[in-house]
């Protein structure tokens, strides 16, 4: 049963997302969102890590906190996908429950 | 199966309750109120576990002293919760070996998992409270 | 679908009450039920009525007084996490109500997801 984990704290200052990471499964799925959304733009020294993550897990980033960091979908690690509010309901319906790394 | 059990007298089906700690004690205030959680919870006869991640394990360290720095010592509580029929309390072992601890420095038994183990019984829930 | 939701940290120095809020918005206008908002730790200070941030910035608290008022959304402020930070009563907003932990557990109950927003 799939978990959608959820992370609000940017990988380049703390260790969230790495635990976030060790301790989720394949086939779940990890909505970076707040200062996560640090955590999935291209060319910082966190990327590599959750591009790896992504060939295994489904990765999306809230867009409207992307948006208001100054960064845009083309900022991104590849395979990153972007939601709004309403798609983050989507996915807290669409998997079995929500994990939050807070 | 015990995720299907029923409540006396109801008809929701007894979840699972993971409660996540992952905050070091003292410094913030999110362990003591997550324990406080745990407790009212025990009440609502549920499935209940409480897994300590990364500085969480800390909570659960031997011998601590809060005397002089004002604050309540409610690391005993932990020991009580036995009592509340609250009996897994799970620890990842990763977190305990990067802090350079075992399960001996612990105050109360618990059960060591690896990510791996612990990542499959975050699966298994139907409600996680982070704290 | 039933969501239940956690709040743990307080109005503008964190985002969490903001992303609640948003998702709040967001699953009501897709038909969903938010079955109780629950507010803990620092986020009983949601509740506390006389906030007064600059004119050109938003009043979550407001915020969230209108959605209850709008949606029949359930409020909850944690007694004892109030009672610790001084909110009382007297300084709370209109649609929240003061109650004990059980209201967070019975929500992790009977709503079909518990989302929680916090540090």
């Amino acid at each position: 049963m799939a978990v959608l984990h959820t992370t609000n704290k940017s990988p380049l200052q703390t260790r969230d997302l790495e635990s976030c990471l060790r301790l989720s499964r394949s086939g779940c799925g990890i909505l970076l969102m707040e200062d996560a959304v640090y955590g999935a733009l291209k060319g910082t020294a966190e990327s590599a890590k959750l591009a790896e993550a992504a060939k295994a897990r489904k990765i999306y980033v809230l867009g409207p906190d992307l948006a208001a960091r100054g960064f845009t979908p083309e900022h991104l690690v590849q395979g990153v996908k972007v939601v709004d509010y309403s798609g983050f309901v989507d996915l807290a319906v669409e998997y079995h429950h929500v994990q939050a790394w807070v | 199966m015990s995720g299907m059990e029923e409540n006396e007298g109801g008809t929701d089906k007894v979840k699972r309750f993971m409660f996540l700690n992952r905050k070091a004690p003292y410094g913030t205030i999110y362990a003591l109120e997550s324990l406080e959680v745990v407790l009212i919870g025990a009440a609502f006869d549920q499935n209940v576990s409480m897994v300590f991640v990364d500085d969480g394990v800390y909570q659960l360290k031997k011998g601590q002293q809060t005397k002089d720095i004002g604050q309540k010592n409610f690391s005993p509580t932990y020991r009580a919760l036995e009592d509340y029929d609250i009996e897994k309390l799970y620890v990842e072992q990763e977190s305990l070996e990067a802090r350079g601890l075992t399960a001996d420095d612990l105050l109360v038994p618990v059960e060591v998992l690896p990510s791996a183990a612990l990542g499959a019984l975050m699966e298994e829930q139907d409600v996680v409270l982070s704290f | 679908m039933k969501f239940g939701i956690l709040v743990n940290e307080g109005p503008y120095q964190h985002q969490a009450s903001d992303s609640a809020y948003q998702f709040v918005v967001a699953a009501l206008a897709k038909g969903h039920e938010i079955y109780r908002v629950f507010f803990y730790n620092d986020g009983v200070n949601n509740a506390n009525r006389l906030v007064e941030p600059p004119q050109d910035d938003r009043n979550i608290t407001q915020q969230w007084s209108k959605l209850a008022a709008d949606h029949g959304i359930d409020l909850v402020v944690c007694v004892a996490a109030a009672l610790r930070r001084g909110i009382k009563e007297e300084i709370l907003a209109p649609g929240f109500r003061i109650s004990g932990l059980g209201q967070l557990v019975e929500a992790g109950i009977k709503a079909d997801r518990l989302v929680v927003f916090g540090d």
